[in-house]
């Protein structure tokens, strides 16, 4: 099966059901996208199918065969998620880190579909757990990636 | 654990099961005053480790400097970075000394190693301890190596060492201009005999500590690149998952669809562990496919079998145990005469507060790689928060000894208490088998379900308490009786006729000035695997003692914020900071009030003086649709001193979020021996819309220097009970709050 990443074709040999996440992480060494819960509630594995935040781990590869798929590793090529990185360090963001990819994912989604969201988009957007609490930094960050 | 002096007066190896038991003997010479800590390894191979190497811990430059030719600097730290900013914190300590800018390191964990025994004489990264236990130790490190840099560059220019000076970086001959980077002298000055008495730069010249120095790991963290244990990866490694016995100490019988299994994609090996079935594979999605699909018969455990969950054994039969377990139990604190005063008090005020079990629910699940060498080591990639107790540990599992095993010690994904060495909650033992049966090295990960079966669990406890007021309405005694079993007994020895400090502290140790007080303790064995959380007993006892603070303010007819205030009229440092979070909140107030938005609202206040800190916390709350809303947490911390403020908001936040996540939503149900939670679908955490405002003051007293990790939970769940109980019109004295019904309250 072919799968288009950060602009890349690669050929998987898989079982078709196999969640995204596990190609990237084990079959294609992106290890930048989290395994978090395996069942859609934390949101650490967020990548971008077709622009849209996707959960990962509950998403069959052979669904987004076909399909333009970003993750963390290209964040920095992409000029909204750039924004959204420097809005990260300036807002001093991340504490353990392990839930911040998926974040950042998720606000990339948000900020390429809605250039300037209200607060209640940033909210229904901006759902993913994280443990260290930083909710409010997270927020903060999203309104600066928004403005800049 | 503001007091993790372990107490078991010899030192044994641990068993599986069983506690680690340390000897005074292994600590610093040293009397630390009443933080004599030694958490940190079995003091025999502290020893072993001090005696092998005769280095004093903190002092020998080349452990844990390297400075590179581009005159940046490798740091080995002695304590885990997993989000509470310790890298940065050590970066500006040390640079501030050495006179380098922190944005010039590159820091990691450092291995195991007598160097790094920096906590008590041994090592562990936890208790809040890491900056205040080794700030001296690291101030001197950095300033010894500053000094030999200039001798080097002294020699180097033919000049005296008094006529140069150091800006960041490099060296400077100010009468010729010429200058030196660090980075041409690193190799010279790694030479020369470390100085045996330096001075430290004055408090007033700094540039780094006390001041908000952006820290140095948030951009990989923010681009994915930051590389935690579940992410690394050896050449020739196979993936693992496994199956655990539902219930602690069941062990594997048949595997009725063996054959199955064993035909599935991508499976290398079927293996029995202790308790536990594991399926090696070439990708771990296949492991667990294959370990979930293992149709097990799980045998009972022989009797006698250490620490087996019972089979009906429920939290709910647990907890009505502990409320039914009757005696004033062992003194822990004793002022006064607590007896006689509530027998002449005008009234008696009773109750009884509880809490749950909770789980640590950080978000990278547990993982180990292991790797047998060809030399027969063995090499270790866990996530844990003490190298050496890890690689004692692991030597025991591998028959091999210590020095032939080899820990590192990646960034943690959330840390919480979760990376202590507990035995049956750590994979890494089931790894290094697999990786001897395989004869290759093997990434074992812990599925989220597989985790929230064997994760340790934050006790629970239930405490009795009874105040005497006299006519006016005043406190005269406090009479408090905790029930349960703390953490660090379990895991350091606990003597019978000892209180385990982690489980009253926060009942005692509180700061009002109530003349009569006693603070007993009535052991009872929890059948679960008891752990450290973050603010241990803290995290709950607080809870029990502000709550019931207000109770008994209620009861005699004192506001609660002015009850406080006149106890502590005789503690300048407390009242100071209760008056500092009152200002930050704009005036005291408990309400019910209405808010501008139309909602009716209260707010309730709490104090807390764990590991070391001072914490003064109000919280406004109100109801909706019988939920309780969180809008606003105030927050004032006294760390007596400080190194980087905007680490300290961020960990104020972080624990305000925990400690809400826990008053409002976190319990472990076990029935039938079992947790009825398998995942966050069934054990809900704080979601970022319940997330309050937070509002952060920093008050330093120049008190000694204390913890910053974990001080700024225990004060969050009595504050938003305090207010929640304004607004419902009765106590609470459960947690957590959602299992509350507050319907009918709204305002």
């Amino acid at each position: 099966m072919e799968l288009t990443i950060n602009g890349s074709r690669h050929q998987v040999d898989i079982e078709p059901d196999t969640p995204l996440l596990w190609v990237l992480r084990d079959e294609l060494g992106m290890t930048g996208t989290k395994y978090g819960c395996g069942l859609a509630q934390c949101g650490a594995c967020t990548v971008l199918v077709d622009g849209q935040a996707t959960r990962s781990c509950v998403t069959p590869v052979e669904s987004v065969a076909g399909s333009e798929i970003m993750t963390i590793e290209a964040i920095s090529e992409d000029p909204v998620g750039q924004k959204v990185v420097e809005a990260w360090v300036s807002n001093q963001v991340p504490q353990c880190g392990y839930c911040q990819s998926g974040q950042v994912m998720a606000a990339t989604a948000l900020i390429k579909q809605s250039p300037r969201p209200s607060e209640e988009e940033i909210a229904g957007a901006m759902v993913n757990l994280c443990r260290c609490g930083t909710y409010n930094a997270i927020a903060a960050a999203v309104r600066q990636a928004a403005e800049a | 654990m503001n007091d993790m002096t372990p107490v078991a007066p010899e030192i044994t190896a641990s068993e599986n099961g069983k506690p680690f038991k340390l000897s005074r003997r292994g600590f610093l010479g040293a009397s630390l005053g009443a933080l004599v800590l030694g958490v940190t390894l079995p003091a025999g191979l502290a020893r072993a480790q001090a005696a092998a190497a005769a280095v004093t811990p903190g002092t020998r430059i080349s452990a844990f400097l390297e400075i590179r030719p581009d005159s940046t600097v490798l740091f080995r730290s002695a304590f885990i970075e997993g989000g509470q900013g310790i890298f940065t914190a050590m970066a500006q300590i040390v640079g501030e000394e050495l006179d380098v800018d922190p944005a010039q390191f590159v820091v990691e964990g450092a291995p195991p190693g007598p160097d790094y025994l920096l906590t008590g004489g041994g090592r562990f990264t936890g208790g809040s301890m890491s900056v205040r236990m080794s700030y001296d130790a690291m101030r001197k490190l950095g300033a010894s190596a500053r000094h030999m840099l200039v001798e080097a560059a002294a020699a180097r220019l033919g000049v005296a060492a008094s006529e140069l000076s150091t800006e960041p970086g490099r060296v400077v001959h100010g009468a010729s201009g010429r200058t030196l980077p660090y980075g041409e002298i690193a190799d010279a000055a790694a030479d020369l005999p470390l100085p045996t008495d330096v001075a430290l730069r004055d408090r007033a010249d700094f540039r780094w500590i006390g001041k908000p120095v952006a820290r140095l790991d948030v951009r990989d963290k923010s681009t994915g690149k930051a590389r935690y244990a579940i992410d690394l990866k050896v050449d020739g490694m196979l993936h693992a998952a496994v199956q655990h016995s539902p219930r602690l100490g069941g062990e594997p019988g048949a595997l009725r669809n063996e054959a199955d299994v064993r035909g599935m994609p991508g499976v290398h090996s079927i293996h029995r562990l202790p308790g536990t079935v594991a399926v090696v594979a070439d990708s771990w999605w296949r492991a667990r496919m294959a370990a979930e699909a293992l149709q097990v018969t799980w045998a009972e455990p022989a009797r006698g079998t250490a620490h087996a969950m019972p089979a009906d054994f429920s939290t709910e039969a647990h907890m009505a145990l502990l409320k039914a377990t009757p005696g004033e139990g062992v003194a822990y604190e004793t002022v006064g005469n607590a007896a006689t005063a509530l027998g002449g008090a005008a009234r008696v005020v009773e109750a009884t507060y509880d809490a749950p079990y909770l789980v640590h629910g950080q978000l990278e699940p547990p993982s180990a790689l292991a790797r047998w060498n060809d030399d027969g080591s063995l090499e270790l990639w866990i996530p844990n928060q003490a190298p050496e107790m890890f690689q004692a540990e692991a030597a025991k599992v591998a028959g091999i000894p210590p020095e032939k095993v080899t820990i590192h010690s990646p960034m943690l994904g959330g840390f919480f208490g979760r990376h202590f060495l507990y035995q049956t909650a750590n994979p890494f033992p089931q790894a290094i088998l697999l990786a001897r049966a395989v004869g290759r090295p093997v990434k074992l990960i812990w599925s989220r379900e597989e985790e929230f079966l064997r994760d340790t669990l934050r006790p629970m406890g239930a405490v009795r308490f009874r105040a005497g007021l006299d006519a006016d309405g005043l406190p005269v005694a406090l009479e408090a009786v905790a029930v349960g079993e703390g953490p660090t007994g379990r895991w350091f020895g606990r003597q019978p006729d000892k209180v385990d400090s982690s489980s009253v502290e926060g009942i005692a140790g509180k700061v009002y000035a109530i003349p009569n007080r006693r603070v007993g303790q009535v052991h009872v064995d929890d059948p679960a695997i008891i752990g450290f959380w973050r603010s241990v007993g803290h995290s709950m006892n607080d809870f029990f003692y502000e709550t019931f603070f207000d109770e008994m303010a209620d009861a005699g007819q004192q506001d609660p914020y002015e009850l406080r205030h006149r106890l502590l009229a005789d503690s300048p440092r407390h009242r100071t900071l209760l008056e500092a979070v009152a200002e930050l909140c704009g005036g005291w107030r408990r309400g019910p009030f209405t808010a501008d938005d139309g909602t009716r609202r209260a707010r309730g206040v709490a104090m807390a003086s764990p590991f070391g800190s001072e914490v003064a916390t109000i919280a406004e709350v109100s109801l909706r649709s019988g939920e309780v809303v969180v809008h606003d947490v105030w927050v004032a911390i006294d760390p007596g001193s400080i190194v980087n403020p905007a680490i300290i908001e961020a960990q104020v936040n972080s624990a305000v979020a925990l400690g809400l996540s826990s008053a409002l939503l976190e319990e472990v149900v076990y029935v039938d021996g079992m947790p009825q939670a398998r995942n966050y679908d069934g054990y809900p955490i704080l979601t970022p819309d319940r997330m309050p405002r937070v509002h952060v003051r920093i008050v330093e007293s120049g008190a000694p220097m204390g913890g910053i990790g974990e001080p700024g939970l225990p004060g969050v769940p009595p504050a938003v009970a305090n207010a929640v109980s304004v607004l419902a019109g009765r106590r609470i004295r459960s947690l957590p709050l959602s299992k509350h019904d507050f319907k009918g309250v709204d305002g």
